[in-house]
């Protein structure tokens, strides 16, 4: 068992948490993607970040199911919780229409994950820190890979332009979450089990800006941001990934195969 | 989209320091980069690897299969060729 961080076990079980839902819901939304990739090279490419991120996912729910000690596992805060319990930000559970959106999802997310992650390989949870560690790698590849997507499409056709500039000014507005500090980041904070959110902005600035400009892409301006997601607040969205994803278990409680 | 809008690609993988590239097959890919990335996801998840050269299929001048007579037989009957034949003398180790 790790050494755990003097922080409020209720609250270190939510920040973690948070971590997972973004991971796990993530997961399912690209997994779903497979057989419809647009190649099936980048469909590949899809699939293994969806493993990529099931496997932080059930790192950090087994992490969280432990030091919670009512006797769950991972297994049940994945499939048997249901969406007002869930953490995620707003950004991972936006529906997809087409591969723009896929891409510019994962990049404005995947741009604040490494960042997140890399300042968690300094947690004081050191469980915590050696997941962290291994997923930075993982992160920092699947950054790699949707810059260039970002870059290709931007800076492609006409076509292939004005869509994912349109899938960037729609998803925007969900990146406001990903920098708003509540209680819960400022006791992870506090104890320095997690950054401060706002202290990641500048790197993520610094990497949307640069990509977007390689794209020629425009930056959508200051706007109103929507929020929630990291207390449970949801779109409708969330409700039907879930529906999907936890079926299964729901139905046939406790099936195995 | 279909395929025919994106180029071939051979791939070759080093297994570690050290050892030639080896050609493990091939994919499809927009550009070299593009390649290189795909190729990681392919063929080098099981830790196959420690490096990769992309090379576009066309740009690989190959021998016709048709022409292997005058290029490769007469080398058939020459087996002068290979050092089978020099005696070895005597207190020589190596050579």
């Amino acid at each position: 068992m790790s050494a755990v961080a003097a922080m409020p076990r209720e609250a270190h079980v939510e920040y973690l948490l948070r971590l997972a839902d973004n991971a796990l819901v993530l997961g399912q939304q690209l997994g779903a993607l497979v057989t419809r990739g647009p190649e099936l090279e980048e469909e590949m490419a899809t699939a293994n970040f969806a493993l990529d991120y099931i496997g932080q996912a059930r790192f950090l729910l087994s992490h969280a199911a432990e030091l919670q000690g009512e006797g769950r596992s991972e297994d049940d805060l994945a499939f048997l919780r249901d969406g007002f319990d869930f953490h995620n930000v707003l950004l991972v559970e936006q529906p997809s229409a087409h591969f723009g959106d896929v891409i510019v999802r994962q990049f404005l997310f995947d741009s604040f994950y490494c960042e997140q992650l890399r300042a968690l390989t300094q947690s004081s949870d050191t469980r915590l820190a050696e997941i962290a560690a291994r997923g930075v790698k993982e992160v920092g590849y699947h950054l790699h890979h949707t810059q260039a997507w970002v870059i290709r499409l931007g800076d492609g056709t006409d076509f292939s332009h004005k869509r994912v500039q349109e899938s960037l000014d729609r998803l925007w507005r969900y990146t406001g979450e990903l920098f708003d500090a509540d209680a819960t980041d400022r006791a992870a904070s506090e104890a320095g089990v997690g950054p401060d959110p706002a202290s990641l902005k500048p790197a993520w600035d610094a990497v949307i800006n640069a990509t977007l400009e390689e794209a020629t892409l425009v930056r959508p301006a200051e706007q109103w941001m929507d929020g929630g997601g990291k207390q449970g607040r949801h779109s409708e969205h969330l409700g039907h990934l879930l529906t999907d994803m936890q079926f299964l278990q729901r139905a046939y409680p406790g099936a195995q195969w | 989209m279909s395929n025919e809008s994106w180029p071939l690609f051979e791939i070759f993988i080093r297994a570690r320091s050290g050892l030639s590239h080896r050609h493990v097959g091939s994919l499809h890919a927009p550009d070299a980069a593009m390649a290189l990335d795909n190729a990681r996801d392919l063929y080098t998840r099981r830790g196959e690897g420690v490096s990769i050269w992309a090379v576009r299929a066309t740009d690989i001048a190959t021998s016709d299969p048709a022409d292997a007579a005058e290029l490769f037989e007469p080398a058939a009957d020459k087996d002068y060729r290979h050092p089978t034949y020099y005696e070895v003398p005597d207190g020589v180790e190596n050579l």
